[in-house]
């Protein structure tokens, strides 16, 4: 019997079998943030235990809240801060050269195929996008992480999910991922892996890929994966260049972290997405989707573009061509958050924050903030948020405040409409 | 241990709670657990339901539907039934990495069937019912002044030394 690509990389990480149904794995990357790293460090102090199996293996960040806001994450990015130098990590990205972790890590060439990662925080399946097994964990499974560099699962149980027909113009990663998680519901994937396959997952960039990837938590799934190939080699090269002797022998490395064609699934659901619509949120859970038809005229107070999920360049290249030559609509506020200090600087030089501004749209730097309500862009009660994040918990951008998740195309549109709109039905502008 | 596990059960008929209903993230920006205490369950979406209530106050075990602790991977979700002496989750299923979490800090997070959860929920009408886990015997008792359950449920051998061991730390120690 063949096996999945989890299999694959739990094989190879096996570290330990206590008892029968959970494996040990030794893990490649454990990356820390400043909202469920603190109390780990803390303990750890506690326990005279302070440092890390491994400096370049652990790789911290702040992201949630920064520059700090308050005392109180002034306290969290110090904890941070201070503990990064004391232990000696390699790589920690502090208020200047920080982003949003999800987008920032892979930009920076640290995930790789076949690699095992642990985050304290739910996205870091986004890093499935490259064909590694990367799941979000708790506090203490972070700081054992830290300690010792192992992490217990059960044994991967994976449900293959075949993408099939063409994408229409105008419907992205953020649709396909909506529309998978409206169908399987918030706990479809409970306890399994997705493994993504089929055309429309080859013909898709890293950064869709990772849109993908960075939801497959919220049907549940421990992780979602997609098996690495030539767009792959081509994101990483620039980090890899060194280790292959070209491309094509990189693509044959990387082609030992694909299925194996008899692989074994427990279920295998198959979507074809020629006639995709444009999809949108309703309610408060990311399983409640309809068309954007569905949802169109439901008023807007704010729209958000960013976040681990659609906060990357290719994203604000799609937002800005719907918005070039606009203006947005007189009752909206419009937040860009750049994922990354990279992609900031490449959307200053290909001119899209001059279209973002001349729009209207007020420019932040990259940061969590305004997804999970704690900066940058806090709804007030009764306020409506058109959002490109991944939730639209009750209370999830502010108290008493509703979101509506959708993709950049969709929220540059809302934005322009002042009301949920179709971006096919903007006309471009030279 | 056993005794550590039982108390005055809170019902939320509800499924799909999520860990920000549980937790706002406005308040991860706590670095200790105790602080986390009045705020469990403040944004909790449930008819007649008050955070501040009496009820909630007494808890010591909560008893609700599917797939509860969806969302993000907070700790701060167990700590803060932690903090409130709440040690115990009973439900037909659970979020994978809350679940986790609730065992690795050497609390339990026991599944149900959905038959055997709908009688729990009926003695809720009852009156108060106080639930007792008898973990060597792997039983639910659950009583009101009038009427008597019990359950039996499983738990995995792995999730008994986690919760013997007092967490995940604590069994890493011993083993790694």
């Amino acid at each position: 019997m063949g096996q999945t690509i989890a299999e694959k990389i739990f094989a190879r990480h096996f570290r330990d079998e206590p008892f029968p149904g959970v494996n040990i794995l030794n893990i490649d990357r454990v990356f820390c943030h400043e909202i469920l790293t603190p109390i780990a460090i803390n303990d750890l102090i506690q326990r005279g235990r302070d440092g890390v199996f491994d400096r370049e293996k652990v790789k911290a960040i702040i992201d949630h809240v920064t520059p700090s806001k308050d005392s109180k994450t002034a306290t969290q990015a110090k904890t941070m801060r201070d503990w990064a130098r004391r232990v000696g990590l390699k790589d920690f990205f502090d208020v200047g050269q920080n982003g949003v972790c999800h987008a920032l890590f892979p930009e920076k060439g640290f995930i790789r195929p076949g690699q095992t990662v642990i985050m304290g925080d739910s996205h870091t399946c986004t890093y499935g996008a490259f064909g590694s097994f990367a799941a979000g964990v708790g506090t203490t499974d972070l700081e054992v992480g830290i300690m010792k560099g192992i992490c217990s699962f059960r044994p991967p149980v994976t449900i293959r999910i075949n993408l099939t027909g063409e994408l229409r113009a105008g419907v992205y990663a953020k649709d396909v991922i909506l529309y998978i998680i409206g169908a399987i519901g918030v706990n479809g994937a409970t306890d399994r892996i997705i493994e993504f396959h089929g055309p429309v997952v080859n013909k898709m960039s890293m950064e869709a890929r990772m849109t993908l990837c960075n939801m497959a938590v919220e049907a549940g799934a421990t992780t979602g994966i997609c098996e690495p190939d030539a767009t792959t080699v081509d994101y990483l090269w620039p980090f890899i260049q060194a280790e292959y002797r070209d491309r094509n022998s990189a693509l044959d490395d990387f082609s030992q972290w694909r299925a194996d064609i008899d692989a074994d699934y427990s279920e295998t659901l198959n979507f074809d997405l020629s006639s995709l619509e444009p999809q949108v949120t309703y309610n408060y859970k990311p399983d409640c989707v309809k068309t954007v038809g569905e949802m169109a005229g439901t008023p807007i107070d704010q729209v958000y573009i960013g976040s681990c999920t659609n906060g990357r360049l290719e994203d604000l290249r799609i937002a800005a061509e719907v918005l070039k030559g606009h203006k947005i609509a007189d009752t909206i506020r419009a937040i860009l958050s750049p994922a990354t200090p990279a992609t900031f600087q490449a959307a200053i030089k290909d001119g899209l924050i001059d279209i973002f501004m001349e729009a209207g749209f007020c420019v932040t730097n990259p940061t969590c903030g305004a997804c999970l309500g704690l900066s940058n862009g806090v709804l007030a009660e009764g306020e409506v948020c058109a959002s490109t994040t991944n939730r639209n918990f009750n209370g999830r951008m502010g108290k008493g405040g509703m979101v509506h998740l959708m993709s950049p195309a969709t929220a540059a549109a809302t934005a322009l409409q002042g009301s949920i709109a179709d971006a096919r039905t903007i006309s471009a502008q030279p | 241990m056993s005794d550590h596990f039982g108390g005055p059960a809170l019902f939320l008929d509800r499924s799909d709670i999520n860990t920000d209903e549980i937790i706002p993230a406005k308040y991860l920006t706590e670095i200790s657990k105790e602080a986390l205490k009045p705020y469990c369950l403040e944004d909790l979406s449930l008819e007649g339901f008050d955070h501040q209530s009496e009820a909630m106050a007494q808890a010591r075990v909560i008893v609700t539907r599917k797939n509860f602790g969806c969302g993000s991977s907070r700790e701060h979700a167990p700590w803060v039934f932690e903090v409130n002496d709440i040690k115990v989750v009973i439900a037909e299923s659970f979020a994978r990495i809350f679940r986790q979490n609730m065992y690795n800090c050497g609390m339990m997070a026991i599944e149900l069937a959905a038959p055997e959860l709908d009688r729990l929920f009926e003695l809720a009408e009852y009156g108060q019912v106080h639930i007792h886990i008898d973990v060597n015997r792997r039983q639910i008792n659950a009583e009101t002044h009038t009427k008597r359950l019990t359950f039996n449920f499983d738990i995995t051998p792995f999730d008994m030394a986690l919760v013997n061991a007092g967490g995940w730390i604590n069994f890493v120690d011993t083993r790694y």
